[in-house]
């Protein structure tokens, strides 16, 4: 049995009568990259504050790199780095500065560790570059940095890609996988779907609970009640319309130029196509579709 | 009024002291049309929003709402607007109804006509039988709606939409682009002109053009299928083990400009032409790298590879 770094056993937080987190149990091995998949608001913050000791569980608890979460804050704060949402980094410092700044709060001060900190996450050569001149992609690698000065062997990345285009959030998934590949465990939320396919196990969350915690593979195959379609129909909102009512049919939605569908097991393409030509829409093409995590979302939430 | 081109902007300029927000854009949108902003935080996507509006003054460039020139007739411009704007704030101690009716009063509907159109916007949206709940209870899809349908109050043949659906949930964003599907109705005379802004490159592939953004210009701009075409016949789709080890092989190939990790697998950027090359070597290197291969097969490209290919990662 591999060594769990954080054991989560009905994490609950209250706020009055708000169920931020609610009885959320899991726990993450050492070396695994964990996705926590979620919307705004879904517990995925709240969960993590807990996991750092900065919020106190109203009910359940944490451990974290075997120490207790909320009673041995000091130990875990130590060895775990925390790359929040919304980073205070100084706009008016340069990039080293800011680095050598959060590296003293932590007790490091050796040049030669920012500078190879600063190299991991290929800043290396852009030291007296003024913070406020770099990029969202750029600022979130520095944000990085900073919360692996100390040489953290667990890792928390609060929606580290937020904001950033899609060419410079694969960047930074590849400096994921580079310290995951050192042997740094890393907990990272998210609420982009496509991104979580990226981890070895990914967390449903919604509305505070744990819908679910498996490998995406696992998650696809347990979930989805069957197949799911790509459906190229015009007009889309007619096609939309028939197929929600047909039988069968589990599920519609819309992915970019076409139409998503998820079915019962024995959905035939015939099928599908005779619904939607006796209802005058005219039907391009009807595929077989590759499971997504958007559709064990979907599916997921249908169940309420 | 201008039927033909509800959105009308030309050459627009918007600094910040020394920052080009807006670096010259221009953008044409017809009414039952979508365009989309695509792009970083700090790319210009909000501020080209907030002077489409009128909320900005622009330094230079001219901007035409619905036939009237922003500059000197903001006034009948912005009644044909409707703008939900990224921070959005209700009235949370006001009930769904009570902050409808707010908004249709701003907007000048008289007390004969706020109620009628509260109710069939509120049913448009999904929220009738929600009407006496107070804003403050709503879920937080419920409060995306809501703030639809106040922008919507006034029949607004414009809408203007800033990020609507970043960090909502995917049934949410279903359900809103349901709405502003409906609410194009191109076929009609009354098909409205939609202008958003999004992060997801799924809701991009939905509008019917989109720019990209980046430092306050459009990179790119045009349909998405024309903008996907331009790398037709580069795009190798490779699935195997370990994901890692194949991306270095295949990042070594000397046709290959570029691999990138696509959910678990990757997508390869093939130079022009050399298609078939690349397929007939690539497995043979991996297999001698100790590598195993499931599959290697071209992929149509998608708007995610288009934007890679444009947006290296610059500071």
């Amino acid at each position: 049995m591999p060594e769990p770094v954080v054991v989560a056993e009905n994490l609950t937080r209250l706020f009055g009568d708000f169920v931020a987190v609610d009885h959320v149990s899991f726990r993450i091995n050492a070396g695994e990259v964990v996705g926590y998949l979620g919307p705004n608001g879904s517990g995925k913050t709240t969960t993590i504050r807990m996991l750092l000791g900065l919020l106190e569980p109203s009910d359940g608890r944490a451990t974290v790199l075997g120490y207790d979460a909320f009673l041995q804050t000091e130990e875990v704060r130590a060895r775990a780095g925390y790359m929040s949402q919304k980073f205070a980094i100084y706009d008016d410092l340069t990039v080293w500065e800011n680095l050598s700044f959060y590296g003293g709060v932590y007790g490091v001060t050796e040049r030669a560790r920012i500078e190879a900190t600063l190299a991991r996450v290929a800043l290396g050569g852009h030291e007296k570059t003024l913070t406020r001149s770099l990029s969202v992609g750029w600022r979130q690698r520095l944000a990085l940095a900073i919360a692996l000065v100390h040489q953290p062997k667990l890792l928390f990345l609060d929606e580290p890609t937020s904001g950033v285009d899609p060419s410079a959030r694969r960047v930074f998934w590849d400096l994921i996988y580079d310290l995951a590949g050192e042997g740094v465990t890393i907990f990272v939320t998210t609420h982009y779907m496509d991104e979580a396919e990226y981890c070895e196990r990914v967390g449903i969350m919604r509305e505070g609970k744990l819908l679910a915690m498996d490998t995406p593979a696992n998650l696809k195959a347990q979930t989805l009640p069957g197949p799911v379609w790509d459906v190229f129909a015009a007009p889309l909102q007619a096609g939309l319309e028939t197929l929600s009512v047909t039988d069968g049919v589990l599920h519609t939605g819309l992915a970019g130029n076409h139409l998503r569908i998820i079915t019962r097991p024995k959905m035939t393409v015939r099928r599908l196509r005779a619904a939607l030509t006796a209802a005058g829409v005219e039907v391009a093409a009807v595929e077989r579709g590759e499971p997504t995590l958007e559709d064990v979302f979907l599916s997921l939430a249908k169940g309420d | 009024m201008d039927t033909n081109w509800p959105i009308r902007v030309s050459d627009l300029h918007k600094s910040f002291g020394a920052i080009h927000a807006v670096d010259g854009i221009s953008l044409r949108v017809a009414a039952g049309e979508i365009f989309g902003l695509v792009g970083s935080d700090g790319a210009g996507k909000t501020t080209t929003l907030r002077l489409l509006v009128g909320a900005l003054w622009p330094d230079a460039g001219e901007i035409a709402i619905a036939g009237y020139d922003m500059s000197r007739q903001a006034e009948q411009a912005r009644a044909h607007l409707g703008y939900l704007s990224q921070r959005f704030s209700l009235y949370e101690d006001l009930t769904v109804l009570e902050n409808i009716r707010f908004f249709a009063e701003v907007r000048g509907l008289s007390t004969g006509e706020w109620l009628p159109r509260s109710m069939e916007i509120l049913d448009f949206v999904g929220l009738a039988e929600f009407k006496d709940r107070r804003a403050g209870q709503l879920s937080g899809g419920m409060k995306q709606k809501l703030g639809l349908a106040t922008a919507l109050v006034h029949r607004p043949r414009i809408l203007l939409l800033d990020e609507p659906t970043t960090g909502v949930d995917p049934v949410t964003r279903q359900d809103f682009w349901q709405l502003i599907i409906r609410l194009l109705n191109p076929d009609a005379e009354d098909g409205v002109a939609v202008v958003i802004s999004t992060p997801y490159m799924d809701e991009a592939a939905r509008c019917n053009r989109i720019g990209f953004m980046r430092a306050g210009r459009f990179l790119l701009e045009g349909p998405p299928s024309a903008l996907c075409a331009t790398l037709e016949g580069r795009i190798l789709e490779l699935r195997g083990q370990p994901l890692r080890l194949l991306r270095r092989i295949a990042g070594q190939d000397e046709d290959v400009e570029d691999a990138r990790a696509f959910g678990d697998r990757l997508h390869l950027r093939v130079r022009e032409k050399r298609m078939k090359a690349v397929l007939r070597r690539l497995p043979r290197r991996i297999r001698a790298g100790g590598g195993s291969l499931d599959d290697l097969r071209q992929v149509p490209p998608t708007l995610e590879d288009v934007f890679i290919d444009l947006s290296e990662d610059v500071l």
